[in-house]
């Protein structure tokens, strides 16, 4: 797997300092366990964070604390064995998804198109969701209100920009549109992160999101 | 050391940070012990950074002197998951911090693990040899913070302590968005090339 579209730096950051809008930080979160080269900006990032924090002046912390030094609820082995991913899901996603692409159930939401929503926090920012394109289908051309962040998790996709394969973040601002067609062969699904709505642009898009919220 | 323990906490003053290395001997002396008198220095050291880095973030005092508490119960609770060849202790801590904000201040979920990956048990401690590359990256990392002109320091710190996302920093300062995320790209730039030979 060669990953040829990163993320920017700057949203790198933003992740890295928890400031990230819930939704995208899924989808950074599952790229970054991708991506080895974006694990070692992110190392390098956590520093930044580090030496900040380590430039806080302390605020006094007054009061006991009691600590229960008890063998048996002491220092820990962690928490309960995490479901591992069969290699088909990023492991971030594991707990939303379960640990195969093989498992999602999908809405079937327009021609060849099919999501699958992800819940997040109730006051989470944005939206998520899987959607799965089939083979040589296209979304229609859309714009965004919002930004648009897209990970590729199977097949491959291209649109105006360049094409984007498995492991591959494609970060569409707020003025772009496009018209983005699955792979020929493999199809494609993708984790997609949305801040505000779509904008469909023909009729009859415009009548489907009405229908099944897209 | 069996029972309850009571660490009085009144004395706690602001205390500069011990060196890193033996931050990183504490955790592994609970680790390995529940040692309690470790966890009472790390307590003192980070405790009063991390009420602050709350209150940074939004929280009233009340609120933040519990996250802090609870940041370094779940210190004593995962040290067994520290490993020393990761990153170095404060920032292993600062990442326990951060999403212990995102899920307690914000309510969200936190996407992004802890930097020992995905809570798997640590692996054999540091050598020297990588302690003291952690400590070189520390010190660079720390003079290109320094040396940033101050609009790009802003955005980072705006980011990064107070928990703003680039739309939020672009209200709060008046500025494009645009602005804000070429702000923090070049901040990064500098950063990295600062770092490069060390990777």
């Amino acid at each position: 797997m060669t990953i040829t579209h990163h993320p920017a730096p700057e949203s790198l950051m933003s992740c890295s300092a928890g400031s990230m809008p819930e939704a995208f930080a899924a989808v950074m979160a599952s790229h970054i366990a991708m991506c080895p080269t974006c694990r070692g900006d992110l190392a390098v990032m956590e520093q930044i964070g580090t030496v900040l924090f380590d430039e806080i002046a302390s605020t006094p912390v007054s009061g006991p604390i009691a600590v229960d030094t008890r063998r048996n609820v002491g220092p820990g082995r962690g928490d309960e064995k995490q479901l591992r991913s069969d290699g088909s899901i990023p492991q971030p996603l594991v707990k939303a998804l379960g640990n195969s692409l093989d498992q999602v159930s999908w809405t079937h939401i327009g021609p060849g198109i099919w999501q699958h929503r992800i819940a997040l926090s109730r006051r989470g920012r944005g939206s998520l969701r899987l959607i799965k394109v089939d083979p040589g289908r296209s979304l229609p051309e859309h714009g965004h209100s919002g930004s648009e962040l897209t990970l590729v998790l199977r097949g491959a996709f291209r649109d105006e920009s360049g094409s984007y394969n498995v492991g591959d973040v494609a970060d569409i601002g707020q003025d772009v549109e496009h018209a983005p067609i699955a792979d020929a062969d493999q199809g494609c699904i993708c984790l997609v992160a949305t801040e505000g709505q779509m904008r469909f642009k023909g009729r009859i898009a415009r009548l489907m999101q009405r229908f099944v919220g897209f | 050391m069996n029972g309850l323990l009571t660490i009085d906490r009144s004395q706690g003053r602001a205390r500069k940070c011990a060196r890193p290395m033996s931050m990183a001997d504490f955790l592994q002396r609970i680790a390995e012990a529940g040692d309690v008198e470790a966890f009472r220095k790390l307590f003192e050291a980070y405790a009063p950074r991390v009420k602050s880095y709350m209150m940074r973030q939004g929280a009233d005092a009340n609120t933040a002197e519990e996250l802090a508490q609870e940041t370094l119960l779940t210190v004593w609770r995962k040290a067994r998951l520290y490993s020393g060849d990761k990153g170095s202790a404060t920032t292993w801590i600062f990442t326990i911090a951060r999403n212990l904000r995102i899920d307690k201040l914000r309510r969200e979920q936190t996407w992004v693990a802890l930097p020992d990956g995905y809570d798997q048990e640590a692996s054999p401690d540091a050598t020297p040899d990588e302690a003291l590359a952690q400590e070189e990256r520390r010190v660079r990392v720390q003079r290109a913070l320094a040396e940033l002109p101050s609009d790009q320091h802003e955005a980072v710190v705006l980011s990064y302590i107070e928990g703003l996302s680039h739309s939020e920093i672009a209200e709060r300062l008046e500025l494009p968005l645009g602005t804000v995320k070429s702000r923090m790209r070049l901040a990064y730039l500098k950063i990295r090339d600062a770092v490069e030979d060390l990777k």
